[in-house]
This record gives C-alpha cells, sequence and structure tokens, in this order.
C-alpha cells in the first residue's frame, strides 16, 4: 500500500520537511533521535497536525490536498493510533473503552480481526471488567491497541507505545506487539528509538534526524549501515533467521542452522524446524584471524569483511559478510589495526552471546 | 410555620430559589458551549473575555447594579432597544433580577467549566478522533464525561452565589413581595425594622441551605485521599 507524504510542519528550532513514498507493508519504524520530528509525522499522517503545503494519501485514499483545499479529518481516516501516553478514558471500563472504537467503526470494508480474536490475541478477557486506574502500564497499552484495532483500521500508527513502561512490562508486552505484527495483515508505522524493539518488529525503517528523512529501507540492510548512527548505537547489532535444526540434551542446548553459519543457544522449547530469529550486538562479536581453537565461546562463524568505520576514538564498527547474513562487530582501532582488518579480508567472527526472538 | 415564616418570608424564599433554579440553568446553557469554545484555542481574545466574565469577582454588586439600572432605564440601552421590540421594561421585575443574576454569577460558573474542560486537555479528545468521534461525539461523549466534577462544582457555586445575592437585586430589584423580594432583602428589611426573630429565623435558613450546598460540593470535589482507608 503506496503513502505518498508531502508537508512542512513548523515546529521551535527548526521546520520538518518531509516529501516521500514508501511502501507500507508490514511493520514499517520510524526511528531517529528524540525530538527529530518523528510523533509530528504520525501526528501528520493521523490528521492531528495540518502542516502547509501538505499533500497525503494512503493507499488511494487522498487524506489532504492543499492545493485543492482537500482535507479529510482524523476521524474520517479509520486510522488506528497508539499513543506514548496510552490515554484510556478513564470514566469508562475497559469494557466500554473497546466498544467506545467499536461502536464508532464502519461497517464497510475487510474486517482486520473480528472482536473474540483481537481479545484473545492481547489476552484480554480477564481484564473486560476492570475500570482503566486499576490496571499496569502494560495492561493499559494492551487494551489501548485492542481498541484502536477495533475500529477496524486501514493503518495503525504507535508513537513510542513502550516508552512510558517501565522495563519490566515492556518485556511482557513485546510479544503481544509481536504477535499482532505477525496475525494481523494491517500496516503498521511504528515510532521508536529501541533499535530492540525495531530488530523485533519492524521490516522497514525510515530513519529520521532533524525533521528531515535520511533514508529509508528494508530494516536488515538499514540497521548494518555504517553511515548510519544506527550501527554507532550502544545497542547496534544485526538479525539473522535460523532454524532450530538439532537438540543437545546432554548439554542442554539448540543447535541452529543459518546461512552464516551453526549457532549454539540454551535450550529452546520448540521442535525441530522452528524459525527464529537472532539479533547479535556489534560489542558482542570479536574477530580473529585464525579459527580459534581451546575458547569457552561456542558460536564462531567464518566471514569476510565488508567495510570498517571509525565508531569512537578507541573503536571501530567492521561489517562483515557471513553467508547471506550481515554481522557488526565493535572492537577497538588497535585491534582493527594489528589483525590488518580492510575490506576483503577474511575473519572469524566469535559471538559471545545472541538475543533470540521469535 | 404562620409564626416562623410569614407569608411574605415564604414568598421570599420561594423567589429566591425560583431565581437562583433559572439562573443556572440558563448559565449551563450559556457558559458550557462558551467554556468549551475558550478551551479549544489559545487567542489574544481570550484573556479579553476571561477578564470581562471575571469582572463580577471583582466589583461591588452595587456597581454592577447601577450599571444595570441606567441600561435598564427607558433611556438606556436594553430599555430603548426593549421598548423599541415593544417588550415591558425590566427594572423592578423579576427577568430584570434573571439578568442581573446572570451577570453577577457568570464566573462562578464559567471558571469552574472552563478549569474542568482544561483538565480534560486535548489528548483524550484526539484519541477519541482517532477512533472515529466527530467534534460533537467528541464533546459529549468524552469531555463533558470526562468534566463531570466541575459541571457539579459550576451548578453549586452557581446556585449558592445567586442565593446569597444583595446589591445587584437592591439596586435593579427593588423590594416588591412575591415579585423581587428574595431572601437577602427580606433580612434587611427585619433588621431595618428591628424584627430581629423574624431576621434570625431567614439568616438561620440562609445558612442551613448553603452549608448543605457545600457539604454536596466538597464531598463531590473531595479526591482520592493519599493515604488508604485504614491508615
Amino acid at each position: 500500500m503506496m503513502f505518498e507524504i508531502r508537508t512542512r510542519l513548523p515546529r521551535s528550532g527548526f521546520d520538518c520537511e518531509f516529501d516521500t513514498r514508501l511502501e507500507a507493508r508490514g511493520g514499517y519504524a520510524i526511528i531517529g533521535p528524540s525530538g527529530s520530528g518523528k510523533t509530528s509525522l504520525l501526528r501528520f499522517i493521523a490528521g492531528l497536525e495540518k502542516g502547509c503545503n501538505s499533500f497525503l494519501t494512503f493507499d488511494g485514499n487522498l487524506w489532504q490536498d492543499d492545493k485543492r483545499g482537500l482535507f479529510v479529518p482524523p476521524h474520517k481516516r479509520r486510522i488506528g493510533y497508539i499513543f506514548q501516553d496510552i490515554l484510556l478514558f478513564e470514566h469508562l471500563s475497559v469494557k466500554d473503552n473497546l466498544h467506545f472504537g467499536k461502536k464508532r467503526a464502519p461497517s464497510n470494508g475487510a474486517i482486520v480481526a473480528g472482536y473474540d480474536e483481537i481479545i484473545e490475541l492481547l489476552d484480554l478477557q480477564s481484564l473486560l471488567k476492570r475500570s482503566p486506574d486499576a490496571l499496569s502500564g502494560g495492561e493499559k497499552q494492551r487494551v489501548a491497541i485492542a481498541r484502536a484495532l477495533l475500529t477496524n483500521p486501514v493503518l495503525l500508527l504507535m508513537d513510542e507505545p513502550l516508552a512510558s513502561l517501565d522495563p519490566e512490562s515492556k518485556n511482557t508486552i513485546l510479544p503481544y506487539f509481536e504477535r499482532v505484527t505477525q496475525h494481523l495483515d494491517i500496516p503498521i508505522l511504528y515510532v521508536s528509538h529501541s533499535l530492540d524493539e525495531v530488530t523485533r518488529l519492524a521490516d522497514h525503517v525510515l530513519y529520521i534526524e532533524r525533521g528531515h528523512i535520511l533514508t529509508q529501507g528494508a530494516m536488515r540492510e538499514t540497521v548494518a549501515r555504517l553511515d548510519l548512527p544506527l550501527a554507532h548505537l550502544d545497542m547496534a547489532g544485526t538479525v539473522v533467521s535460523a532454524e532450530i535444526a538439532d537438540q543437545d540434551n546432554q548439554f542442554n542446548l539448540s543447535i541452529l542452522h543459518s546461512s552464516a553459519g551453526t549457532f549454539s543457544v540454551e535450550q529452546l522449547p520448540y521442535p525441530l524446524t522452528t524459525k527464529v530469529r537472532l539479533r547479535i550486538n556489534a560489542r558482542d562479536v570479536s574477530l580473529c584471524r585464525e579459527l580459534p581453537t581451546d575458547t569457552s565461546i561456542l558460536n564462531c562463524v567464518a566471514a569476510t569483511v565488508i567495510d570498517l568505520a571509525d565508531d569512537t576514538q578507541a573503536h571501530v564498527v567492521v561489517s562483515l559478510a557471513a553467508g547471506d547474513e550481515v554481522l557488526l562487530a565493535r572492537i577497538t582501532r588497535k585491534s582493527a589495526h594489528t589483525l590488518g582488518i580492510k575490506p576483503g579480508v577474511k575473519v572469524y567472527a566469535q559471538v559471545k552471546s545472541v538475543v533470540l526472538m521469535h | 410555620m404562620d409564626y416562623l415564616l410569614s407569608h411574605e418570608d415564604m414568598q421570599a424564599f420561594w423567589v429566591t430559589l425560583k431565581l437562583a433554579a433559572i439562573t443556572t440553568l440558563l448559565l449551563l446553557v450559556i457558559g458550557t458551549p462558551l467554556a468549551w469554545w475558550l478551551s479549544l484555542r489559545k487567542t489574544w481574545y481570550r484573556a479579553v473575555i476571561e477578564a470581562i466574565i471575571a469582572m463580577p469577582l471583582v466589583l461591588p454588586p452595587t456597581v454592577l447594579g447601577f450599571y444595570l439600572l441606567v441600561a435598564f432605564a427607558p433611556q438606556g440601552i436594553i430599555g430603548k432597544t426593549l421598548n423599541v421590540m415593544g417588550l415591558a421594561p425590566l427594572a423592578f421585575t423579576f427577568t430584570g433580577l434573571v439578568v442581573g443574576s446572570l451577570i453577577y454569577s457568570m464566573p462562578f460558573v464559567i471558571q469552574p467549566l472552563l478549569n474542568a474542560f482544561h483538565g480534560v486537555g486535548r489528548k483524550p479528545l484526539e484519541a477519541a478522533a482517532t477512533l472515529g468521534a466527530s467534534p460533537l461525539d467528541r464533546f459529549f461523549n468524552v469531555a463533558v464525561p470526562m468534566a463531570k466534577r466541575g459541571f457539579i462544582t459550576a451548578i453549586t457555586l452557581g446556585f449558592a452565589h445567586t442565593l446569597g445575592e444583595f446589591g445587584v437585586v437592591l439596586m435593579i430589584g427593588g423590594n416588591i413581595p412575591g415579585e423581587t423580594q428574595v431572601l437577602s432583602i427580606a433580612i434587611y428589611d427585619h433588621v431595618e425594622a428591628l424584627e430581629y426573630q423574624q431576621a434570625h429565623v431567614l439568616a438561620a435558613v440562609l445558612v442551613l441551605f448553603s452549608l448543605i450546598l457545600m457539604l454536596l460540593l466538597y464531598s463531590n470535589n473531595r479526591s482520592r485521599a493519599i493515604l488508604p482507608d485504614d491508615v
């Protein structure tokens, strides 16, 4: 589904200027530093901000065209919006909050998901009779997602939905977000500044800095690009697809096969051939010129250096091709110099730990 | 009953209640859209309007009453207009009292409503918009229910404040029993005539009535306690 976005949003400090087309399918992450204009873009798409000289179409629907004086108000756009500060109606019960959107949903058009399916997906059955102020932050956000989905939206906008939650709630609610992105056929624009969330939820990434779109592209390629700030974040890393190839019951390990090589991880309670995604952080990867022996690190894959770029004064980030996958490694400049790391050099990448995603 | 409240005093009591009820109702009808409109946008003239509405808070009621009396006079702005339209003049009538009370009690209704709508803020309304609610739908189903406490405060204060009105009524209403004589004026008359017994009874009625209203107001406004009940 095509988006065409053109607008200028005046702000104190700098103006946001967006002029882009993007193919919204699946999860689309909008990422960038705080205050770079990510939320403004989302609010513009929802019709909560009008901007100047704006033009906006989505999937054949013309939502705004200032030249022709055309503006479709937010309540007629059929957009589900998840706010950072959640915004359940405190004067209504959970059930009535859910019905608020459902009652006003247009009856025509394809259904994203039925009522029961949504309640089940977000595990809300036991919360229906409660009042919003008796819910935890994570529970509230689940209700908010269900409430938005029940309006039968054509597009889901999420503005840092996890930002107001404590780390524990974040971990319990992330799986629900993964379920929504995987089970429902609805484009999702997801504002975030957490690379962890982005690698879990998004297929595509739009990077915004100081009110301008710096780049957009497939998530896996974009997070590995050394010319973008993403590869230089503390949490920088890439995603590798793998499947469970064997279970080592003696040592309680699962053996995963990927095009990059074999990884051993703590045993997973899933059957063989289950597909999993691994995130490998740049800071957990070290490089050797020879295949290391007598090491406690189990995971070691052969790779070729694609490129390297300065990171901090003492560190460089190296991007590596391993099979079809790309890995990042953050190593000291001294090591890079000693090992003679330059494009084309063959190395072994030792992976200290992997983060499992589903 | 005859001993406690004379026929005239009873009449004053009913006139007062009627005046307070009608004034409060009209103020809600006028004040709700006005407060809503004022809360929606920040424009330079919002401060001007808010200042004008707040004027009765600081002006002596006699000043307000004096200007109204001048305006109500056959040569005054309102008097002339009414005359042209073939309507009766307002001075010394119950309708005149209502007009005076509307102005006198306006800040007590508008201000709580304005605060309540500000308290609701723009965010729940934006959330409602993305859930498919039109502007009118958002007003009735989000803004009003969330501003409920503000409405109760506005009604109670508007009503109670009109009950205690004196200066404005004295200037424009005169003292016609059964028509424009309200409780506060009746008390004044009794005291002037040294009828302390009757003044006592009426004063006590007003004290009791006001106390009940304020009790209603504060039991509604009692926000959740910081400590749980059993501590």
